[in-house]
């Protein structure tokens, strides 16, 4: 077991190191860079700029650069003034602080480097993404379970088709038909911004939905098939209550498809989508995928693309090691 | 329905050998006693004739602006949003509104259905041609190859696919002035052809560049279940080369998964465009589509609700079509796929 996660988290940091450098490599390729205005910089001014975020060097020095500020750590007396020498994590040890993780300076924020960036807007989409995997969750594997046990039945038709209704509505078609009907029309919740539990109901729902009937439709599925296996048979002959033969063996081993589809579904959820928190007015991290993309503001693309990727593969590694716990089958070596 | 089951009847009981059915009759036959598959089936047909003939239906060009009539409501849209009474404009020329230039709502998003409906087609046919070929390699020939193809792949679903598009967006976007080498030269042409298509070019380099590692991972497993079977090794006997045996052989074998597999993803690619448009790399204004129209709309969602609330209904409509169809799709080309992903 331990040989096992030790070898999937040395390829999980190949995977990505090859991300870094593809998306290094694609940000660079991409035409214009970020201080080309449309009102032009005077050339030495330009020339300063670029010369002080190294961005007159070659591609492959700027890689190694941006490489040396994120991996090496530092100790330093006192806490970084200069937005260039900030870093996401700083402990303070013994007399001097412990510095790791730079992810640089924003070129389009004068006030704030992307470790700000990630420290102020990541808690909030973070917290609004625990919210929908709730909802998920809350929704998807109770309609699952009901469908699967009335199979066939009313209740298994109205369910599954409620997933289809579900899967069929994205954030981008439910958040203005939420905003508009609760929020604008009904003024039952407040139509947008961030803060209190109200303003996150409306989100957390829009966000979930759709997951929520993809986790019913896989709960039903994974749940028909257990229910036909021997040992199920060998639970009721043996006189267990069937609420019992439900949750304590059969409920068990069908969540392992739905724990799969939790992994990358949490980290898509938590780095917050654009469009939620675009209709809804979320000060999140998902604006800043798309801002910094049309910006050309290298770190932040960069910094984001990287705490994607982070969420991802650590879901993945969890997920797997979950199912080690839910099916007594399973070992890794 | 009862027909042509009486018909069956019939039969079996006048010869002894009951008619073969094939494969695909049955699974027609299963299809079309699917109501809700039915449903959906009819919406998607009633969608690609309003795609067709949209010039004859929409009442007003999608690009005609009319600025007086900003922001205009129609009478029974202030009926169902009575808060908008103090400030709304009235005009009974705009069925569902017009919004922010005086554009009629309606007939942009009767135009709108070309776009998602051009995605819904042309998406699933690029993912499914690359991703198949991609599988069927790293299958057939196994081994190092294999090893080293499907690590990409492992790599590409790591990276967050709707980033790549987007940087490949812009990537595409972003055209040198002049044409310094031939690479140069072949992204001016493209950008041009882009222009000319409204900007659908790009969506669907997009979608094909990132859509197809599913696809590859899912062949590559049909053809790891179909390659040691006796008919490939009678091929290989009778001296048929790799890419025969590949695409005579192979390829008819298991594309039946493949594609139920595309059907469902179609819903996906539609809301990938919407995506795009909506954060402003989609379509290029004004091509009317579904996702650009709910972005504007959002910005003005307190006050004029219908500017967005319209778009986004059209598609959910379009996105419950296409789900229940291929739904039903599913369940009757492989029954016992049932009720799974």
């Amino acid at each position: 077991m331990i040989r096992y996660i030790v070898r999937r988290m040395l390829w999980n940091l190949l995977v990505l190191w090859v991300i870094t450098v593809i998306t290094f490599g694609l940000m660079h390729a991409v035409p214009g860079g970020p201080f080309d205005r449309e009102k032009p910089l005077p050339p030495e001014i330009k020339a300063n700029i670029e010369a002080k975020y190294h961005l007159d060097k070659p591609v492959v020095v700027q890689y190694l650069y941006y490489m040396r500020d994120l991996l090496v750590p530092r100790y330093s007396p006192t806490l970084p003034t200069s937005l260039q020498e900030d870093a996401l994590i700083r402990w303070k040890i013994g007399p001097g602080y412990f510095l790791w993780i730079n992810l640089g300076p924003s070129y389009s924020s004068r006030s704030r480097s992307v470790n700000d960036i990630i420290r102020q807007n990541l808690p909030v989409s973070f917290e609004l993404g625990v919210y929908a995997l709730l909802v998920a969750v809350g929704i998807g594997i109770p309609l699952g379970i009901l469908a699967a046990l009335n199979q066939n039945t009313f209740l298994d038709y109205f369910g599954m088709s409620l997933a289809i209704f579900g899967v069929s509505v994205p954030v981008i078609v439910l958040g203005p038909i939420l905003v508009s009907i609760f929020g604008v029309w009904l003024k039952w919740l407040p139509p947008t911004g961030w803060g209190t539990p109200q303003h996150a109901i409306m989100p957390s729902i829009a966000l979930g939905l759709a997951s929520s009937a993809l986790i019913a439709r896989l709960t039903r599925a994974s749940l028909l098939q257990v229910i036909r296996e021997d040992y199920i048979r060998t639970a009721r002959a043996k006189g267990l209550a069937e609420r019992l033969v439900i949750i304590r063996h059969a409920l068990r081993n069908s969540l392992i498809p739905v724990v799969t589809v939790l992994g990358p579904l949490f980290a898509a959820l938590v780095t917050g989508t654009f469009v939620t928190e675009t209709i809804f007015g979320i000060p999140g991290l998902g604006r800043y995928f798309v801002t910094s993309i049309t910006n050309r503001d290298h770190p932040v693309i960069m910094g984001t693309i990287l705490i994607y990727a982070i969420f991802l593969v650590i879901a993945n590694l969890v997920v797997d090691i979950t199912y080690a716990f839910l099916d007594p089958r399973i070992r890794y070596t | 329905m009862a027909t042509q089951a009486m018909r069956r009847g019939a039969e079996t009981l006048a010869v002894p050998t009951r008619r073969p059915v094939g494969f695909w009759e049955d699974a027609f036959y299963r299809l079309s006693r699917n109501r809700a598959a039915m449903v959906g089936a009819g919406i998607v047909i009633l969608l690609i004739l309003v795609a067709i003939f949209a010039p004859f239906i929409a009442p007003y060009p999608y690009d005609k602006q009319v600025l007086t009539d900003r922001d205009k409501v129609p009478a029974w849209m202030v009926k169902v949003f009575p808060f908008m009474e103090p400030y709304a404009r009235i005009s009974d020329r705009y069925l569902l509104g017009a919004d922010y230039v005086g554009r009629d709502l309606l007939s942009r998003i009767i135009y709108g259905t070309r776009v998602s409906l051009t995605v819904a087609f042309v998406g699933p046919l690029i993912s499914l041609i690359v991703g198949t070929t991609y599988g069927l390699i790293s299958g057939y020939f196994g081994g190092r190859l294999d090893n080293i193809m499907m690590r990409l792949v492992d790599v590409l679903y790591a990276f967050p696919g709707l980033l790549f598009i987007i940087l490949l967006m812009v990537f595409f976007r972003q055209v040198p002035q002049e044409a310094r080498s031939v690479w140069d030269a072949i992204r001016i042409q493209m950008y041009k052809i882009d222009a000319a298509f409204g900007g659908m070019l790009f969506i669907f380099v997009g979608i094909g560049l990132t859509a197809w590692e599913n696809m590859a991972r899912l062949a590559r497993g049909q053809v790891l279940s179909v390659r040691e079977k006796e008919f490939i090794e009678a091929a290989r006997a009778i001296g048929a080369g790799h890419l025969r045996i590949m695409f005579r052989h192979i390829l008819p074998n298991i594309i039946g998964p493949l594609i139920v597999a595309e059907t469902l993803a179609i819903p996906s690619y539609i809301t990938t465009e919407a995506f795009l448009s909506f954060i402003g790399l989609g379509v290029n204004p004004p091509t009317p589509s579904w996702g650009l129209m709910i972005s504007q709309g959002a910005q003005a969602i307190r006050t004029y609700p219908n500017q967005a609330l319209a778009p986004a209904l059209a598609l959910a409509i379009t996105m419950f079509a296409f789900n229940f169809l291929g739904d039903g799709l599913r369940d009757a080309l492989d029954p016992r796929m049932r009720g799974t992903q």
